[in-house]
């Protein structure tokens, strides 16, 4: 029998609610994981782990909503986070900023229409002494300079192609 | 008989928060039990754990507050409170510092003082809306700060246009996030106090607001109508659905029989909106206000109330007699009570499995609306279609349950309009009427009769009170005076958050004419305990329900009493603000006061409902007729919200 994705998705966090406890405290890792993996925790997802964690909804929604990573609405395959705090504004973020609007044509805050990158500000990331700071998905990039945007966005381009032939995932019950 | 009482354990708040005061150990004097603090020079002996503001309010000095609440657990996010304590490097929240060794406070210093008004400036820099088109107006927490801090401009701007949008997709409560300070008592009432979980706070920092699961409008998520938060709120950021203008409409119009059924804890609070002290029942003085006001008739809630006692009575008699007689493994016990529509909407969505065993009889508002439209149009020759019936109600669920489909059994929508008691008072001050001091007037027939045990819905543990005294009676045929002293059951009254007990049945004595069809004797009840249970506030009835699930010792209770609000009726969401402890207490005493002074005490044995069974529902309780008007069904609502 084919599984829907909402079972799948059920059975997904009950399985991590196993792993991370059914207390309040494992909301956070539960979340990032299901961010992680579906890049946006969806009203389903909310109530489901809301259910296992004997919490409400809300409460989900209220955590979700307040951390700026786990709550937003980028849905690019790389998210890239541009660091804007004053010490990377003054090694010259503005024109990383400029370059990387060029190269994909589309402002921070938007996504591609492939669906492939998503532009977005970030706060400080601890890498004042190495700025400009960018963060594609988990990866950090330090001292970016206009240049270097090119290759990085290539270098995704490349690795989206591996995970495009990947094979497709059945699931089965 | 035995009772006993459950603790009240588990909250969302850390334990750190939970309570500041430590356990007392019977007396202050207790090795390491005190501490001794100054505050302004005076020094007070408190508890270890005492905080500040408890320490400051023992000799006499009142700390402002916001965010505080007696009822709910310590949040520190107003900072209205803050006081200098010696050796702190900055200024403390008076509500969120326990003291726990010797400390020198300071609470209104020139720093304190400037530093409240701040706070305060700020809290209005934020804060869209003129008082005086404001619902709150004369009984606003943050006006009455900006009042007390000499505030006479706005030092750091004023909102010019509105931020969000009113939402009133709500039956029974309004929210607008523009009056809203952000100070969370509605989060902390909805989450922990009743443990709902409607609302919470989304976002961060001065982008967060207090919104409902993905911002959705209030009617669609899973809220209980309780209007618990409204009571708890500081400003007019939440208030009821407010149907006054529809009612002066229909009391203006000549060709409208406008009746109005008041139910007696509103009775017991009105007062409390002219400037009274909580706990004087203004019943009859009500009464002379309502026929001024311009209703065609004032009739007393208690008589549908008396027949919801008749009703689940005999409901309860017949689950009884098929599980234990007839041995018939659907009937679903405990029965639970269905007369506080907060209570069933959460039944409807938490544990939908359980509406078996929700009494399917109506709640007495509703039971009314359906009596009038049917029993007295026709008795009194008027059209049911010209018949406006308006209830006034401590409740704001009451406006959701009257819209409720269900309930048309009339042929008509049964209750047109409810109104809290706040919206009455209003509607009373527009009239030019001074409600406490109007003479004293009596309800109209034909349903003006009541009884005690209609009184005493109000408070928590009421409706099993006035149960028992009915069942007792016609099943033992004894007095309950003969078992209770007075006929008061104490051990359901009082506010512990579960109460639960049991009754030997030790004798029986004939069923009594108005059973005869249903059951033929009373020998099976022989020798049986009835086990009973009263529960209030919605987190109370959670741990019940959890209890049963479980297969607990509530799982073998044969009827049990649930109120959606902490304290019962009397602290319902359309009561007047604000709301405490001691406010409810206050309230219930006035209304087990009204109880004893009452002739007929029993709901058996009140005239009218002898006379409306005779008359009208001649099939008897639970029969076909009743079972049209006066019962109802249940929704599985579920929780999952799509």
């Amino acid at each position: 029998m084919l599984m829907t994705a909402r079972e799948r998705l059920a059975r997904e966090i009950k399985a991590l609610a196993e792993k991370h406890g059914h207390a309040r405290a494992a909301l956070i890792p539960i979340v990032q994981e299901i961010k992680h993996k579906y890049r946006k925790v969806d009203d389903f997802a909310m109530q489901v782990i809301a259910d296992q964690l004997g919490i409400h909804p809300v409460e989900v929604y209220s955590v979700v909503s307040f951390y700026a990573f786990l709550g937003s609405q980028a849905s690019g395959k790389f998210i890239i986070r541009l660091c804007r705090t004053i010490s990377c504004d003054m090694q010259g973020k503005e024109r990383v900023m400029r370059q990387m609007e060029n190269d994909l044509g589309i402002k921070f805050g938007e996504t591609t229409s492939d669906g492939k990158f998503s532009l977005e500000w970030a706060n400080c990331m601890g890498m004042c002494d190495q700025g400009p700071a960018m963060l594609v998905n988990e990866k950090i990039y330090t001292h970016v300079t206009p240049e270097k945007v090119h290759e990085i966005l290539e270098e995704c381009r490349r690795s989206f192609g591996v995970h495009a032939t990947e094979q497709k995932e059945v699931y089965l019950v | 008989m035995s009772h006993t009482t459950i603790l009240d354990t588990g909250s969302r708040a850390p334990k750190s928060q939970q309570s500041l005061s430590v356990p007392r150990s019977g007396s202050d004097e207790a090795i390491g039990g005190t501490v001794t603090a100054s505050i302004n020079g005076q020094d007070v002996k408190v508890p270890l754990g005492t905080t500040i503001l408890a320490a400051a309010q023992k000799v006499g000095i009142r700390i402002p507050t916001l965010c505080h609440h007696p009822d709910l657990c310590v949040a520190g996010v107003c900072r209205v409170c803050v006081v200098e304590v010696e050796g702190q490097r900055t200024l403390q929240a008076a509500c969120a510092f326990p003291i726990t060794s010797p400390i020198k406070v300071l609470t209104h210093t020139q720093k304190v003082r400037q530093t409240r008004r701040h706070v305060i400036d700020l809290l209005l820099s934020e804060h869209y809306g003129e008082c005086y088109a404001c619902g709150r107006n004369n009984n606003c927490e943050l006006q009455s700060l900006a009042k007390e801090y000499g505030v006479d401009f706005f030092r750091f701007g004023h909102p010019d246009k509105p931020k969000f949008e009113i939402d009133r997709s709500s039956y029974s409560v309004i929210r607008d996030n523009d009056k809203c300070v952000l100070c969370r008592r509605c989060v902390r009432t909805c989450i922990d106090l009743q443990e709902v979980g409607t609302i919470e706070v989304a976002g961060r920092s001065d982008k967060s607001y207090i919104t409902t699961f993905k911002d959705k409008p209030l009617g669609e998520v899973v809220c209980i109508n309780c209007g618990q938060c409204i009571n708890r709120c500081p400003t007019g950021a939440l208030r009821a659905n407010d149907p006054t203008d529809e009612v002066w409409a229909a009391i203006d119009d000549p060709r409208k029989h406008v009746v109005i059924q008041t139910a007696p804890s509103p009775r017991a609070a009105i007062g409390e909106c002219f400037g009274l002290p909580p706990g004087e029942p203004l019943t009859f003085e009500l009464n002379t206000a309502l026929r001024l006001c311009g209703f065609d008739r004032i009739f007393d809630t208690n008589f549908t109330a008396d027949l919801t006692i008749i009703e689940e009575g005999t409901e309860l008699i017949l689950r009884l007699y098929k599980a234990l007689v007839a041995k018939d493994p659907d009937i679903a016990l405990p029965q639970f009570t269905s007369c506080s529509p907060g209570w069933v909407k959460y039944l409807e969505h938490f544990y939908a499995q359980y509406i078996p065993n929700l009494s399917s009889a109506k709640s007495p508002q509703q039971m009314f609306g359906a009596v009038i439209k049917t029993y007295y149009a026709e008795k009194h020759g008027i059209d049911p279609k010209d018949i406006v019936t308006v209830a006034l109600m401590p409740c704001s669920a009451k406006k959701f349950e009257c819209n409720r489909s269900e309930m048309d059994d009339s042929g008509f929508k049964d209750v047109d309009y409810g109104l809290t008691t706040r919206e009455l008072a209003k509607m009373i001050s527009e009239a030019g009427l001074e409600l406490p001091k109007l003479p004293k007037s009596d309800f109209d027939a034909p349903f003006g009769t009541a009884t005690g045990s209609g009184v005493i819905f109000g408070a928590t543990g009421g409706v099993m009170e006035a149960a028992l005294r009915t069942v007792i009676e016609l099943v033992t045929g004894a007095k309950v005076e003969n078992l209770f002293e007075k006929a008061n059951i104490i051990p359901v009254r009082g506010f512990e958050g579960v109460k639960y007990v049991e009754l030997p049945i030790t004798q029986v004595g004939p069923v009594p004419d108005i059973l005869k069809h249903l059951v033929p004797d009373w020998e099976w009840l022989k020798g049986a305990t009835l086990k009973v249970a009263v529960a209030h506030g919605t987190a109370n009835a959670r741990k019940v329900m959890e209890d049963i699930k479980a297969g607990g010792k509530f799982s073998q209770c044969h009827f049990i009493e649930f109120m959606g609000c902490p304290g019962g009726c009397i602290g319902g969401g359309g009561q007047p603000i604000p709301t405490s402890p001691e406010i409810r207490s206050a309230r219930a005493k006035a209304i087990y006061a009204e109880d004893a002074g009452y002739e007929v005490r029993k709901s058996h044995e009140n005239p009218d409902v002898v006379t409306i069974y005779k008359e009208f529902l001649t099939d008897g309780p639970c029969g076909h007729k009743s079972h049209k008007l006066l019962h109802t069904r249940y929704v599985a609502r579920g929780k999952y919200i799509e």
